[in-house]
């Protein structure tokens, strides 16, 4: 692999940029692999690196039926925060959001991170006494959050509407070093690092079947043929069910689509994210311009990618109320993914009944901010049978009645 | 947005009028069951991508629940019939079949 850096752009600018190599390599599959990842989002390649790079386990082929970081990897708001209240989630989220920091320099490649901080609006009392408790907790556990007033939360973000008539703001959660980063990129720069170390990323691949000999997963069916594994971990978050469904089990999880849209591009204005989850919404700029905005979820399963218009009207309505300014702005896109929400809608990290065959799903609605922590417990999993990441989000915590109570996502009441 | 039909008082409705209530005819579980069988009940769920029989109430008009059969993944409305039923009417079996 050809490093990226000042001095490669030199050089290919002076010869054309004719220099530039494929990013990753499109292999055609071989018959065997040690580790099948299914799911070629970020989840599922950042398991691959991380397998590799901490594990030193390289014979990793990452399948994908469409094409690499187009599901949920490309739909989603980009936001990274790890102001959780239970220690499981907050260690999780945490090592996440510090593997962040330095993921640029670590894959070369500019995940444009930007910790311009993240502030969660209270705009109830239950809220308010609701984040002064996740404060203390995270100060707990080590996470650098703080209660702030209202006045903050005004010179935070001046074209917030702090006095509003149903709900107004009586003060925040605000995570310094949460952020945004540029969510392509990050399974760009993983995909190009995978396969650097001799990985195969298989696009327009589907998974078809999974073969299992005496409880034991030993190859899955695909669109170009069957290939033979030693494990297999399914990560392809709104499809899980349907996965788990090939291998013979069942799964606590409903999938449905959470949508997400962007404005006209204009001035910035705003330079941090809000959530407001009282009213059922959240905002921030991107570097182009585009105030980026997630909505809600369907109340019902759907796999359709589009979700129902008046999720939209109900998010925007609640957000111009917040932000006044932005009631003349044209909507550009709109989209939906197909979010998979478990019960007690934390994540499940886990082997299954299957032996052999892991499972990393249920990140709901809010997986990006998780993906390089997650890559990272499930390749420990994975490679060692156990990770203290992954200890509390078995498979088995519904059965046992061991939940994680944290309903908490998205950071908004889906 | 869906558009389904309450079998109660016949109006084609839009999907605002309507509470979304999940899986229908699960097998409920009380008391003394064990954990299986709670989690079972609770917790797992068919999440299909294809035809599907899910609960509804009719929030905003007579308030009655029903059972809608739809395809999850494209949101083709096979039928709908009451939610005092063991099973979803014939007409609507062979049209989900169909598809399969």
């Amino acid at each position: 692999m050809k490093r990226y850096s000042v001095f490669a752009i030199a050089r290919e600018a002076a010869r054309y940029h004719d220099g530039w190599e494929r990013a990753w390599r499109s292999p055609e599959p071989k018959r065997r692999y040690d580790v099948i990842i299914v799911g070629a989002g970020g989840h599922g390649l950042a398991t691959a690196y991380y397998l590799g790079k901490n594990h030193g386990i390289t014979n990793v082929a990452v399948m994908e039926k469409g094409w690499l970081g187009g599901g949920n990897t490309g739909r989603n708001t980009t936001i990274i925060r790890s102001n959780y209240l239970q220690d499981p989630s907050a260690a999780i989220y945490e090592k996440s959001r510090s593997l962040y920091e330095t993921l640029s320099q670590e894959l070369n490649y500019n995940v444009m991170f930007s910790p311009r901080g993240v502030l969660m609006l209270a705009q109830t009392h239950h809220e308010v006494r609701g984040y002064k408790r996740t404060a203390h907790a995270n100060g707990l556990q080590g996470v650098r959050t703080e209660w702030v007033d209202p006045a903050r939360v005004k010179e935070l973000c001046p074209i917030m509407n702090i006095h509003g008539p149903r709900y107004p703001v009586l003060g925040g959660l605000w995570q310094s070093r949460g952020g945004t980063a540029r969510h392509d990129a990050v399974a760009w720069g993983y995909a190009r690092a995978c396969s650097d170390m001799g990985m195969d990323i298989i696009q327009k691949c589907e998974v078809t079947g999974i073969d299992t000999d005496g409880g034991k997963v030993v190859a899955v069916e695909t669109t170009r043929g069957r290939i033979e594994c030693g494990q297999l971990a399914g990560i392809v978050a709104g499809h899980s069910s349907v996965l788990a469904e090939m291998a013979g089990f069942r799964l606590p999880l409903e999938s449905v689509p959470l949508q997400a849209l962007v404005s006209e591009p204009i001035k910035p204005c705003m330079d941090i994210v809000v959530m407001a989850n009282t009213v059922h919404g959240y905002m921030s700029q991107s570097d182009k311009g585009e105030m980026v905005i997630g909505g809600g979820t369907d109340g019902y399963v759907g796999y359709t990618q589009r979700g129902s218009f008046h999720h939209i009207e109900e998010t925007l309505r609640a957000l111009v109320e917040t932000f006044p300014m932005i009631s003349r702005l044209k909507m550009l896109r709109q989209w939906g993914g197909i979010v998979d929400v478990t019960g007690d809608r934390s994540p499940i990290l886990s082997k299954t009944p299957v032996e052999g065959m892991f499972l990393n799903c249920g990140w709901g609605t809010g997986g990006f901010k998780a993906i390089p922590g997650s890559g990272w417990a499930m390749a420990e999993l994975m490679a060692k049978g156990h990770s203290p990441l992954t200890a509390e989000f078995g498979l088995e915590r519904f059965r046992e009645g061991r939940f994680i109570d944290e309903s908490v996502a998205a950071g908004v009441a889906h | 947005m869906l558009l389904l039909t309450c079998p109660h008082c016949g109006l084609a409705v839009e999907e605002t009028e309507l509470s979304p209530g999940g899986e229908a005819h699960l097998k409920r579980f009380g008391p003394g069951s064990d954990e299986d069988a709670f989690e079972e009940y609770l917790f797992l769920r068919d999440n299909p991508k294809g035809p599907t029989l899910e609960r509804w109430r009719h929030s905003y008009g007579c308030g009655k629940w029903f059972i809608a059969a739809r395809d999850t993944a494209t949101n083709r409305v096979f039928g709908t019939y009451p939610a005092q039923t063991g099973g979803p009417p014939d007409w609507i079996v062979k049209a989900m079949e169909a598809v399969r």
